[in-house]
């Protein structure tokens, strides 16, 4: 079984940005499923968690919903990330959410960026703002990130939103169900691995000495 | 002073109390401090630590002064820090530094090793903060060296090297005073403590029980693994944050604004939330006993037990009131907790046990070979020619 995570950070209700990351979750689901591998696909929406962002920001820690929020994320075999455009980029919001996740928790995770606003003029946020973002966290950003304008939930001149959506979801699901998927050996460890694993001490003073 | 310990630790902030406005000075601050310690002393309690900080707004350099100074107006209390910042201070001077203060308190000393807080404190000492565990590893390697060693070769990656060295004085009755380890958050030094057969000191007070639980139980398997012992052997000690009334409500509405406003957490959470998700207590004496009996449940038996009271602008006189609270609450404290405490787990470690650990005191001065000026020399005066030179020059 492998699991898709949809991070989505719109505000309102109903929201675009929701819309969109419903569209990708269903297409990443299907997309996993046609390469015969089981998936779920499972929700993080970031407008309830917004007091435990500011909290955590604050505190160094994050409280109950927020930790479950995180660790979601951290167990995903592949994330959709999707946020709503504020002064020509990621909501900060949005933005909160990827400062507070330890390093490495995104290390050599398959990600799809996408995002919505009022109008296409925005598109190249998604190259601009999101894609080196997730690169400097060491994810690995899809070549499709799907942009979708408010136009786009109509038929536009510039094509079907749903056929990106599915490209987007065709790389994600070949990753996401390949054996040799993204995931190669994390290049850092997180908190939670260390617990599991620990390094020995051999290895830190070896580490200490030698860079 | 058996069984479990039970103290304050400072960071020696300056902080404005928010509800008068007033902003103590740095001169006011430190001598605080040491009223506090001596409170601390006259309510019975086992250890006073204090921090170390290097930059505004805390009067906590210099750790070593100050311990000295109230040392010297104590008996009983150990002094220990909280922490020692392990990274950015020369491990030569730590050693210089805490077994001279040994010696002159009589062994009523111990240290909590640390990072710190304050990123720009590295280049300012001359370090690189990406290096922080990696200096925190080998630092203490030389320091642990130093202690047992009398004569030191060392060469390594953060100092220039030691050829021959002996650090002075040597620890007091050979034994070095007990180290703790101390992390919020990072594995490595619960690894670090359980290698060395240290103990390991979480601070507690910023993050929720399941994290403090996942460290302890780290570090407890870790120093069973090297052979120090069973899992319960291991040395614990844990951070907490109290504030008491006799009514838990009035508790809860004198220490609100302090609360709402402190350096650390204020502006964030609300009191009820941060209570919940920490261990800062807020209320009658009966509750503080009965949270800080709880620790237990999610860390086992444990040594020591370190409450902050003199933070986010507390004036003197209510820290002064807290600490008389906390005195009279603590035989019930050691009593309830001595009741629970299973066999087999060890004291709090103290100059006395270590000493008696080692097989008993010995002094372990060493000698230089001398030199003319203290009436012996530094030349063989076995060899006849060095001999007559020397008695011609004289």
């Amino acid at each position: 079984m492998k699991r898709i995570v949809v991070v989505t950070a719109g505000l309102s209700v109903p929201s675009s940005t929701r819309l969109l990351a419903d569209l990708l979750g269903d297409a990443a689901q299907r997309a996993v499923e046609a390469r015969g591998v089981e998936a779920e696909v499972e929700f993080v929406e970031l407008r309830p968690l917004a007091h435990a962002l500011a909290d955590h920001l604050l505190t160094g820690f994050p409280s109950g919903e927020l930790a479950a929020a995180i660790e979601k994320v951290h167990r995903a075999d592949g994330l959709v990330v999707v946020t709503p455009v504020f002064s020509a980029s990621y909501s900060g919001l949005f933005k909160t959410f990827f400062d507070v996740l330890e390093l490495g928790v995104l290390d050599g995770k398959p990600v799809v960026v996408a995002a919505t606003a009022g109008t296409a003029r925005h598109s190249l946020v998604l190259d601009h703002a999101l894609r080196p973002l997730f690169s400097y966290l060491h994810a690995v950003v899809m070549p499709t990130g799907v942009f979708a304008a408010s136009e786009d939930f109509g038929s536009t001149v510039d094509g079907d939103l749903q056929k990106r959506v599915d490209r987007a979801a065709g790389e994600l699901a070949t990753m996401v169900a390949g054996s040799h998927a993204a995931a190669p050996e994390p290049a850092r460890k997180t908190v939670e691995d260390e617990f599991e694993n620990p390094t020995d001490f051999e290895t830190l003073l070896r580490r200490a000495s030698e860079g | 002073m058996t069984g479990m310990q039970f103290g304050i630790f400072t960071v020696g902030d300056v902080t404005t109390d928010p509800t008068t406005g007033q902003t103590p000075t740095e001169h006011q601050r430190i001598k605080d401090t040491v009223a506090i310690a001596l409170k601390a002393e006259e309510i019975g309690l086992d250890v006073f630590a204090t921090g170390e900080h290097h930059n505004p707004p805390f009067i906590a350099s210099a750790p070593t002064t100050t311990l000295a100074y109230i040392g010297a107006q104590t008996k009983n209390i150990l002094l220990s820090t909280s922490t020692t910042l392990i990274t950015t201070t020369d491990p030569v001077l730590i050693a210089e530094n805490y077994a001279k203060l040994q010696h002159l308190t009589d062994g009523r000393v111990d240290l909590m090793m640390g990072r710190g807080n304050t990123g720009p404190v590295y280049p300012w000492f001359g370090k690189d903060i990406r290096q922080g565990i990696n200096l925190a590893i080998e630092n203490y390697a030389l320091l642990h060296r130093l202690w047992t060693e009398d004569v030191v070769d060392w060469q390594g990656r953060f100092r220039t090297p030691l050829q021959g060295f002996t650090s002075t004085p040597r620890p007091l009755d050979g034994v070095a005073p007990f180290v703790w380890h101390g992390s919020i958050r990072s594995p490595e030094i619960a690894e670090q403590a359980a290698y060395y057969g240290d103990g390991f000191f979480h601070n507690h007070i910023f993050w929720p029980a399941s994290h403090t639980r996942q460290m302890v139980a780290l570090y407890r398997k870790r120093f069973a693994h090297y052979g120090h012992g069973t899992e319960e052997q291991a040395v614990v000690g844990l951070g907490g944050q109290v504030f008491m009334n006799k009514n838990s409500q009035d508790a809860v509405r004198i220490f609100r604004p302090y609360f709402d406003n402190a350096p650390v957490y204020g502006h964030g959470p609300s009191l009820e939330d941060f209570t919940e998700a920490t261990p800062l207590t807020v209320g009658s004496p009966q509750q503080v006993i009965e949270r800080t009996l709880s620790f237990r449940d999610y860390v086992g038996d444990y040594q020591r037990q370190l409450f902050l009271m003199d933070h986010a602008g507390l004036p003197l006189k209510m820290v002064l009131e807290q600490l008389d609270l906390l005195g009279e609450i603590l035989p019930t404290l050691r009593e309830e907790f001595a009741k629970v405490r299973k066999p087999g787990v060890p004291d709090a470690p103290t100059h006395a046990t270590l000493v008696e650990k080692a097989g008993g005191a010995h002094d372990s001065t060493v000698y230089a070979a001398g030199d003319t000026a203290t009436g012996t020399s530094d030349r063989d005066l076995d060899d006849p020619e060095v001999a007559a030179v020397i008695e011609g020059e004289l």
